[in-house]
């Protein structure tokens, strides 16, 4: 939870960002917003945590090709890109969003509902294009809706995304209600876009997920870490008021970030249609915390201000492969949760060992030579 | 927001609190009046009865939640734990025969054995409890599917003693309801009166300044975790009475319903604010919304898009209510600043 849209304690009147600077998080955790600007570890931090991930992945991988034997085959990265493709996409805005020190847990809803626009329009007769631009326009207003009330009105947005959560996936439930579309008496999706679900990328053998997967991580990579805006995010989620103070239009941002957040769910949610040929209002129940775990693994802080595109994508290696491999050795997919949960436990767990390690370093080294830990030998 | 802060402008405080439990209780009603003008049927003691139980899962859940929001965390293990402890008590009474009464100490001691994890984890080593709570959801849950693997408890093999609590009732009303509604308000007392529940406001409100006013905040933020998981374990062993049949869905995606019932009750997501009373309340305006859609329209497709847009304004409410609570205790301060100095002004 990022503590900067908590309600002011002395809130200035007109819904303006809290007076009070996040001093203390959580658990009364005090997150390294003043050290991470003043001392330049961060990125080397980051680096690190990347590092780590490598190896979980190569891990991952070594593990994979031992225990199955068709893990090494070709087929296995396309059907990972199946399976986990279309929430790998959510997990790039979510992966902004939550530097900017905010929260989307509409996505799983957004992407039920998008695909639900997309049914409902072609249940009535429309062709695929234009349901498909109205399922991406839905999205964007979605988007919009949480944006508005994130940046506008001030409202914490884990709550604000559990009430649009709730409401996305409620307007799916009345446009399709019980139905399954295509119905028995309505007209097959396009093949060429269910196809999607059946054949890799031409030359490939990567999925259509797969492959925009790394085209949007590609972009929001660049974006994240190569321009203004990106260190304005990273500006947000450290410290929104003196960001703002800087002239970094932090409401601004956050508001297109949900609209992205929006479309690319709406995406997702098309995407996984034409995969599964067929709609219905609950596609995607739940993913919302899946797509949360992969960010957080991803390193990502979940107060905001650091993480990286990179990290998420690791990410999304290691929980793909691992998934695939685990299915291989016919293990029951709601049993290799315990797989995901266990390696976000001790992704979490890890750097506060490291931090007690460094911390008792620390002591030791003053005890002994009485030079203070952070002085140049 | 200060819940309980000794200033001037306190019983405004104190009383926009309360209305804000009246007008979630207020509400209750109206869609209640609002459904039995449709359907009279809906009055009916059976239909009133089904209100009581339908909400009180969630309120309980809803109860040990506002414990550890207040505290500004968050337990998202609440539904797997649920589902857990519920299959956990059903697979002991089908294989080991265990007294009925053990049934529901097993669950709660199970349920706050996995809190006590949760809140070690987040107070030791500090680490935020959404990604805890998150990755417990997913242990918990993997371990509930590896353990059920597909051996269902069935009704036939939970001991009829047992199940009898989710069904028999004490002048009309469901022994679930009055557990649920005696835990309400042993919490909801405690949370107003003993000095280490009201401290759970002070660290929620700041926890820094908590921390430096002396509260052992970690250990209380432990005991509302341990709190949560066990009354999630009670509600495993109320599921088991009331269902009498566990597969490993059960309590599948309870989490944000909690977490929504509790805050259109009124507790603030980032703590410091609300009450057990307001959490409960909101999980039976969150279910009566729901039934009266299913009596009125004859169809449930609505409900969820009301309860979402009914979740976002009541945050949307709250916000304002928070605001104008601020610019109360301001004007109050200044009034009391403004007596200061006339006071010296006149005493030299």
């Amino acid at each position: 939870m990022s503590s900067d849209v908590a309600p002011p304690e002395a809130g200035t009147g007109g819904g303006v960002p809290p007076a009070v600077p996040p001093a203390a998080e959580g658990s009364g955790k005090v997150v390294a917003a003043g050290s991470a600007v003043s001392r330049p570890p961060l990125w080397r931090l980051a680096i690190r945590w990347e590092t780590g991930l490598v190896v979980a992945l190569a891990a991952a991988l070594v593990f994979g090709s031992l225990e199955s034997a068709t893990f090494t085959s070709r087929i296995t990265l396309f059907y990972a890109g199946i399976n986990i493709g279309y929430i790998a996409i959510m997990a790039l805005p979510m992966t902004l969003i939550v530097v900017t020190g905010e929260i989307d847990l509409s996505v799983a809803s957004m992407l039920g509902l998008s695909g639900a626009v997309l049914g409902d329009l072609w249940h009535h007769g429309w062709s695929i294009w234009p349901a498909v631009l109205v399922a991406l326009a839905v999205g964007a207003v979605g988007g919009s809706l949480n944006g508005l009330l994130v940046t506008k009105l001030g409202l914490p947005s884990i709550a604000v995304t559990i009430g649009t959560l709730t409401l996305f996936r409620g307007v799916a439930e009345i446009l399709l209600g019980s139905q399954t579309i295509p119905t028995a008496s309505d007209r097959p999706f396009p093949s060429w876009l269910t196809n999607i679900g059946v054949v890799p990328v031409s030359g490939t053998e990567l999925s259509y997920t797969t492959v925009i997967f790394i085209g949007l991580a590609v972009v929001c990579g660049v974006a994240l870490h190569a321009t203004p805006l990106g260190r304005a995010m990273f500006a947000a989620g450290l410290q929104s008021e003196a960001a703002r103070f800087a002239g970094i239009r932090v409401a601004r941002i956050k508001f297109w970030l949900y609209v992205f957040s929006g479309v690319i769910c709406a995406l997702a949610g098309i995407l996984l249609a034409a995969q599964n040929s067929s709609v219905s209002y609950n596609a995607g129940f739940g993913l919302e915390l899946n797509v949360v775990a992969i960010v957080l693994l991803g390193g990502v802080s979940i107060f905001g201000g650091r993480g990286s595109i990179l990290g998420v994508v690791l990410s999304v290696a290691i929980i793909g492969s691992l998934q695939m491999a685990l299915t291989q050795m016919n293990i029951d997919p709601n049993v290799q949760e315990i797989v995901i949960g266990g390696l976000l436990l001790i992704s979490v767990v890890i750097p506060s060992l490291s931090r007690a390690a460094r911390w008792l370093g620390a002591r030791l080294s003053l005890g002994r030579s009485g030079h203070t830990p952070w002085a140049p030998d | 927001m200060t819940a309980r802060a000794q200033a001037p402008g306190v019983p405004r405080l104190a009383s926009v609190l309360r209305a804000r439990e009246a007008g979630t209780a207020a509400l209750v009603l109206v869609v209640f009046a609002l459904a039995t003008l449709r359907d009279h049927s809906f009055a009916d003691v059976n239909s009133v009865q089904q209100l009581l139980v339908g909400a009180s899962l969630v309120a309980l859940l809803g109860v040990g939640e506002t414990l550890v929001i207040v505290t500004r965390n968050i337990d998202l293990s609440v539904g797997s734990v649920l589902g857990l402890c519920a299959f956990v008590v059903g697979d002991l009474f089908r294989h080991q025969h265990i007294p009925v009464w053990s049934g529901f100490v097993i669950a709660i001691a199970l349920g706050a054995a996995i809190g006590a994890i949760n809140g070690l984890i987040t107070t030791v080593a500090r680490v935020p409890s959404l990604v805890v709570t998150l990755a417990m959801l997913y242990i918990v849950r993997g371990v509930d599917a590896k353990l059920v693997n597909g051996h269902i408890v069935l009704p036939s093999q939970v001991p009829s003693a047992f199940a009898a609590v989710g069904y028999r009732t004490v002048f009309g009303i469901p022994w679930l309801a009055i557990i649920v509604a005696v835990v309400v308000a042993a919490v909801g007392y405690s949370m107003r009166t003993f000095r280490p529940c009201r401290e759970l406001y002070a660290i929620g409100s700041n926890p820094e300044a908590a921390t430096l006013a002396g509260i052992a905040s970690g250990r209380r933020v432990f005991m509302a975790f341990l709190t949560s998981g066990a009354l999630a374990g009670l509600g495993g062993a109320l599921f088991l009475a009331l269902f009498a049949q566990v597969d490993n869905s059960a309590g599948l995606g309870y989490e944000l319903n909690v977490i929504a019932a509790v805050v259109v009750g009124g507790v603030a997501i980032f703590g410091g604010s609300g009450t057990v009373v307001g959490a409960a309340l909101g999980a039976l305006l969150l279910n009566t919304i729901q039934q009266a859609l299913v009596a009125v329209r004859s169809s449930s497709y609505w409900s969820e898009a009301i309860a979402g847009a009914l979740l976002l304004a009541a945050i949307a409410f709250d916000r304002w209510l928070s605001l104008r609570v601020a610019r109360g205790l301001r004007s109050a301060e200044g009034a009391h600043r403004d007596l200061a100095t006339a006071g010296r002004g006149s005493a030299s």
